[in-house]
């Protein structure tokens, strides 16, 4: 009986993530009083021995040139093996991009009941509940899981990672891998910018700024802070900004420590995809706008007054430390 | 060419949620019902897009719901769909839904079944990943733009911090996202062709739910908002350094 823990990677590189799998089903570990292990596939450039300082004793490394890129069948069928033979009763991943792909088919290879979207540690009590968030952030659920074995995918931003001291067993898995049927032929990465869905700190904008050309106090400020940049539906609709900016209902789910929205009136829709955020901040010019309302902080006025005098504040704030 | 889209009736995006029954069931009272946008914006569509390209295309539609779940099959019809299933059903797991699905799908004999990338109201994400599996087909997830190309499917995905493109053969299950297709709304025509397009129930098959809802719960109440003067806006950047220790 054991947890076992996913560590997704890109280009050989553990992602933040993944480092909050490791700390949550190390804690769930401790909670049940079982050990957990961690499982990576793929070339890995970082060194694997030093996770057993968020509380791993053990890691399944299968580093198969094969699984450098997602396929869902080979990395659910990898998990499972190893899952098997380790005898784990509760496996837990990151709801990324990654693990939306993989949990799923996970879950059918094990007959395991899957929490998708985890934000608490299960309360083993009475049985196995989860919370979840639903109706797009708008409300949570208390999910029971009915299965022996366990799968649990944790909403990205909502623990914090935990580490102490330690060192972990590195074991080579040698699996057996059939040729990948999904064939990544490009990869179009935008670098140097924090990926919006591991984001600590999101400035965000809508149609309040008028138009593309006047994003650029946006990124500035955006850079300042370390922060990742989005926008509201109308805007990406428009093509002022990429798809992948776009936050709410239906666009991106996001749950950063802050959230500062610019010129965005705060439709029920983009707050569904927003308000699980820590700190909220509006910048408006209309005090009507209902974003206030799920706002921790305000600002009543203009954008085009009020983002380059925070960019100035920001800039001494940065300064001085 | 057959595509199968699988669709879900969920609750506007503009819908209050609340929760009857010891806050155990979601409260329908006065909720307009709708297509799971990602299921109709970009599968649907995109669904429908191939076929203008190929007329000899064959859209199939299932969804696992009560008969009241009908008026979005209707829907989807006018929109384009040509025949659809409803599976005799309800459950907010996503094991039990998938298993419906790829037991539509087992008989169908699909080149391409399209879902949403997740529902508006459970966000599981999950139900095409679990059909994938349930079928032993390739899956990619979260998808932002989609073309073929004889039997090879041109797919752009997401990743943390961009796209990347993939090849897959058909058949292949893959879960859209903004970028496949655009929004459309139905004509005329399409509105009066859905009323006769056939519809068939099917009961479900015996397949056990792995998880259930205990409860839900709404979200505690914002303390309210602590607003800065314009004039002094870098008081909000204290603010957020000092008190909420944020930056």
């Amino acid at each position: 009986m054991s947890v076992l823990i996913f560590i997704d990677t890109a280009d050989g590189h553990i992602k933040k993530s993944s480092f909050e799998a490791l700390t949550y089903g190390a804690q769930l570990a401790q909670q049940t009083g079982t050990t957990a292990e961690a499982i990576v596939l793929g070339t890995v450039a970082d060194d694997l021995a030093a996770l057993g300082k968020y509380g791993v004793s053990k890691i399944h490394h299968a580093a198969n040139d094969l699984l450098n890129h997602l396929d869902a069948q080979l990395y659910a069928k990898a998990i499972a093996d190893v899952a098997a033979a380790s005898g784990s009763t509760v496996i837990v991943l990151s709801h990324n991009v990654t693990g939306k792909a993989v949990a799923p088919r996970l879950s059918v290879c094990l007959k395991a009941g899957l929490i998708a979207g985890a934000i608490g540690l299960p309360d083993t009590s009475n049985g196995f509940v989860v919370k979840k968030g639903v109706f797009s952030s708008k409300a949570f659920a208390y999910v029971s899981v009915n299965t022996a074995v366990k799968i649990i995918s944790i909403s990205p931003n909502s623990f914090q990672t935990i580490s102490g001291e330690g060192t972990a067993e590195v074991v080579n898995e040698t699996i057996s891998v059939d040729a990948p049927k999904v064939k990544v032929t490009a990869t179009n990465k935008v670098t140097g910018e924090v990926p919006l869905s591991e984001a600590e700190l999101v400035v965000s904008a809508g149609r309040g700024l008028k138009g593309p050309e006047n994003w650029g106090m946006i990124e500035e400020l955006a850079k300042l802070l370390g922060a990742a940049t989005a926008c509201s539906r109308p805007v990406a609709d428009a093509h002022w900004r990429p798809h992948h900016e776009h936050v709410g209902q239906t666009g991106g789910t996001i749950a950063p420590n802050l959230y500062i929205a610019i010129g965005i009136s705060g439709a029920i829709q983009h707050l569904a995809g927003v308000n699980r955020s820590k700190v909220i901040v509006v910048i408006n010019k209309d005090p009507e706008a209902p974003f206030f309302k799920a706002a921790d902080y305000g600002i009543v006025g203009d954008a085009f007054e009020v983002v380059p005098k925070l960019i100035e504040e920001v800039k001494k704030l940065k300064g001085a430390a | 060419m057959k595509i199968l889209v699988c669709i879900s009736k969920t609750p506007d995006t503009t819908a209050k949620i609340a929760f009857t029954d010891n806050n155990t069931k979601f409260a329908q009272d006065g909720v307009q019902w709708i297509i799971n946008p990602y299921d109709e914006w970009y599968s649907l569509v995109r669904a429908i897009e191939l076929k203008e390209k190929d007329p000899s295309t064959i859209i199939h539609l299932v969804t696992v719901g009560a008969a009241d779940a009908e008026p979005i099959i209707r829907k989807a019809f006018a929109l384009g769909g040509d025949e659809g299933v409803r599976v005799n059903a309800e459950s907010t797991d996503s094991y039990y839904i998938a298993a419906q699905i790829a037991e539509v799908a087992k008989q169908g004999g699909y080149d391409l079944i399209f879902t949403g990338k997740e529902t508006i109201d459970y966000n599981g994400s999950s139900v095409g990943g679990m059909i994938a599996e349930l079928l032993d087909l390739p899956y990619v997830s979260l998808a932002t733009k989609f073309d073929l190309n004889a039997n090879t499917a041109i797919i752009n995905r997401e990743i943390e911090g961009g796209e990347e493109t993939c090849e897959v053969n058909l058949p292949v299950v893959v879960s859209c996202q903004k970028g496949v297709a655009e929004q459309r709304i139905p004509n005329m025509k399409g509105i009066m062709g859905a009323r006769t397009k056939p519809l068939k129930v099917v009961e479900p098959a015996a397949v056990e739910a792995l998880t259930s809802v205990v409860s839900f719960e709404l979200p505690p109440a914002k303390a309210g908002v602590k607003l800065v003067d314009a004039e002094n806006a870098g008081e909000l950047v204290r603010l957020l350094h000092e008190e909420a220790k944020v930056i």
